[in-house]
């Protein structure tokens, strides 16, 4: 099946060419952190987590955003997903190795990477995740591949594809369930020290996956004769809908316990955010107002059938919506975490240039890779009805 | 660049001598071979079940903390962030603390009150790696770099750490720092301040060791000797111990104990 992926057009090729040329420069960029260290970096004592674990933690929502497709097709057998369940889960492989490569651009001593192995340190969040994430993009690697094979040569999939599909379900909440406990597990954090933070994570990414998908599908319909069908794209503007009003609920329900509870530690962080008390003046206020307004509108524009089920209007909204819970979940969660510190300073971060870069680069991997699979689940897809 | 290349020969014909004798040393190392819980350890070594610390922060004066910080520097090569060439703004960005001054209001946030006594306003805190008895840090590390010694010191293996820094989220104190540059940039002429205790590389978190390296000769932490009294050490799993006396006749503090992490460093105010 690989053939597809290296017989397109010209304008596929400039594209990956584009991409290239982005991935080597980030490189270069990366050379010089691999030799100086992630000094280069707006990083500090104060703020550890910056640029890279928010693109992590965002992209692991996007990867589990696919099962919003995996599930009503297979657990309900909603048909009108079936055309495009394999991009779900093509999205989540590129989701997936954005995710490891941000983990690994964010390490202090990459080479020692397999340290989280060769010590398995069970009582540590981290080594779990490694575990999930590496689980899910094998599940996803493998399933994907079978079931497109299986199409193509218009045979049933091999049967113990199923029990892995059915696992991959469960595995997918439990992806970013593991995220969120990276950080709700940490005493001291007042921000993050929440039960609702893995709803809020799922929620979130239940929204940022499906309208990712979204803009890709309408990409794929611009640029192929492959039609995702209009009755799955409603589904998933749905879908969207209910899951960004969910996600802006927990939200709600995090202010209201932090400032009727009026528990300085909750409220600082939310303060700071959002330019509230004291420490008014933060570098993310404006992100975090834009951030909500995005998300709010974009609620109202989608409850109404009329302009949820408009195309001209879909792309706009996902697009409104994937920036949102971007920064939401982004930025917004770290700097949310750091500042105030645990000695409650309040030490700002801004990522710096060659940070940017590498992110942008390791983005360039990710699209190169869902391309690529895109390419070929496409390809498939129109040699089979030619 | 001469060291270097120095280095580099010297480093070759190890290689070279090893690769020859490799299977008489191993022969060599096997049949003497004696796990660690059968050698004896010297009768100067300092063993406690607990180790813990009391700062008197009555005797603390301006030039105390001077000396407990500037020591503890030199001792364990803690680099100067203000030798850092980049950042060039914010150097302290990338600084290194293992014990540093801090107000109380930062030191006990939680405790910080409106009315507050103006000599705790105005005296130095002293702040350090609290040595949890129940260290979020561990719980946190996926690689087991950092760990807690049956003698209750929280300790890192500079060499397993994967810079992940998962620990310092974890910890809420702030007491760990990240290498975020190679800290030999911030010693003179990239030269360690004392030759018997290593310098760290770039990419690997550290924090206060409460001087394991001394204890382990029979020595107490360099900070306690000069202190002039204002810091105690001792064994608080010891019910005998001059520190549990301590303890006992005075009223003391800790930081952030509603967290359940249980720190090993109290503070009498």
């Amino acid at each position: 099946m690989l053939d597809k992926a290296l017989n397109g057009s010209k304008s596929y090729w400039l594209w990956l060419a584009g991409l290239s040329a982005i991935i080597g420069l980030a490189f270069l960029v990366y050379m010089k952190q691999w030799t100086f260290g992630l000094g280069i970096t707006g990083m500090h004592r104060d703020f550890t987590w910056g640029f890279y674990i928010a693109q992590f933690t965002f992209l692991v929502g996007v990867a589990a955003g696919g099962v919003m497709l995996v599930l009503p097709y297979y657990l309900h057998d909603y048909k009108a997903f079936g055309r495009i369940t394999i991009l779900g889960e093509f999205l989540a492989i590129g989701a997936v190795v954005m995710c490891l490569l941000f983990i690994v651009a964010d390490m202090g001593q990459p080479t020692r990477a397999m340290n989280v192995i060769l010590n398995a340190t069970p009582y540590s969040m981290l080594f779990w995740d490694a575990l999930v994430l590496n689980g899910y993009l094998a599940l996803n690697l493998i399933i994907g591949w079978k079931l497109l094979e299986a199409e193509r040569n218009g045979v049933a999939a091999p049967k113990w594809v199923k029990p892995l599909i059915y696992l991959s379900i469960p595995w997918a909440f439990g992806i970013h369930t593991v995220t969120a406990f990276l950080y709700s597990g940490l005493p001291g954090r007042g921000f993050w020290l929440t039960a609702v933070l893995a709803p809020r994570f799922l929620a979130s990414a239940f929204a940022a996956g499906p309208s990712f998908l979204m803009l890709l599908c309408f990409i794929v319909r611009k640029n192929t004769n492959f039609d995702p069908g209009e009755k799955a794209m409603k589904t998933l503007m749905k879908i969207i809908t209910y899951a960004l009003i969910a996600n802006i609920f927990f939200f709600g329900c995090e202010v209201f316990t932090a400032y009727y509870s009026n528990i300085p530690e909750h409220m600082a962080h939310i303060n700071y955010l959002f330019g509230f008390g004291d420490h008014s003046h933060g570098v993310l206020v404006p992100w975090m107002w834009t951030s909500m307004i995005l998300m709010i509108t974009a609620i109202i524009f989608l409850v109404q059938p009329k302009i949820r089920n408009n195309e001209k209007y879909m792309p706009i909204l996902c697009i409104m919506v994937f920036i949102g819970t971007w920064i939401d979940k982004g930025m917004g969660m770290m700097a949310g975490g750091f500042v105030p510190s645990p000695l409650h300073h309040y030490n700002e971060y801004v990522p710096t240039v060659p940070e940017l870069m590498i992110t942008v680069g390791i983005w360039c991997v990710g699209f190169a890779v869902i391309t690529i699979l895109f390419k070929i689940a496409v390809s498939i897809k129109e040699e089979i009805r030619a | 660049m001469k060291n270097r290349r120095d280095f580099l020969k010297v480093a070759g014909a190890s290689a070279l001598g090893l690769s020859t004798l490799s299977a008489g040393n191993a022969f060599a190392i096997g049949e003497h071979f004696i796990p660690a819980d059968q050698t004896k350890k010297k009768d100067s070594v300092l063993e406690g079940t607990r180790w813990g610390m009391v700062i008197d922060t009555r005797k603390l004066t301006p030039e105390i903390v001077e000396d407990v910080t500037h020591i503890c520097r030199e001792k364990h090569n803690v680099p100067d962030c203000q030798l850092f060439e980049e950042p060039k703004k914010n150097k302290e960005h990338h600084e290194i603390k293992w014990i540093w001054e801090e107000h109380f209001h930062n030191a006990f946030p939680n405790m910080a009150a409106d009315f507050l006594a103006k000599k705790l306003e105005d005296t130095p805190f002293l702040v350090l790696c609290n040595q949890c008895e129940n260290p979020p840090c561990v719980r946190a590390c996926p690689t087991k770099a950092t760990f807690k010694r049956p003698d209750g010191i929280v300790l890192m293996d500079f060499h397993r750490c994967i810079g992940c820094r998962f620990c310092m989220a974890a910890c809420p104190y702030g007491s760990r720092s990240f290498n975020f540059q190679d800290p030999r940039n911030g010693l003179v002429d990239r030269k360690p301040t004392n030759p018997d205790f290593p310098t760290r590389m770039k990419g690997v978190v550290e924090k206060c060791n409460f001087c394991a390296e001394r204890l382990a000769v029979g020595e107490m932490p360099h900070c306690v000797e000069v202190s002039k009294g204002a810091i105690t050490f001792g064994d608080i799993g010891d019910e005998h111990s001059e520190i549990r006396l301590m303890l006992e006749e005075n009223y003391t503090i800790r930081r952030k104990v509603a967290l359940g992490t249980g720190p090993s460093v109290f503070y009498i105010v």
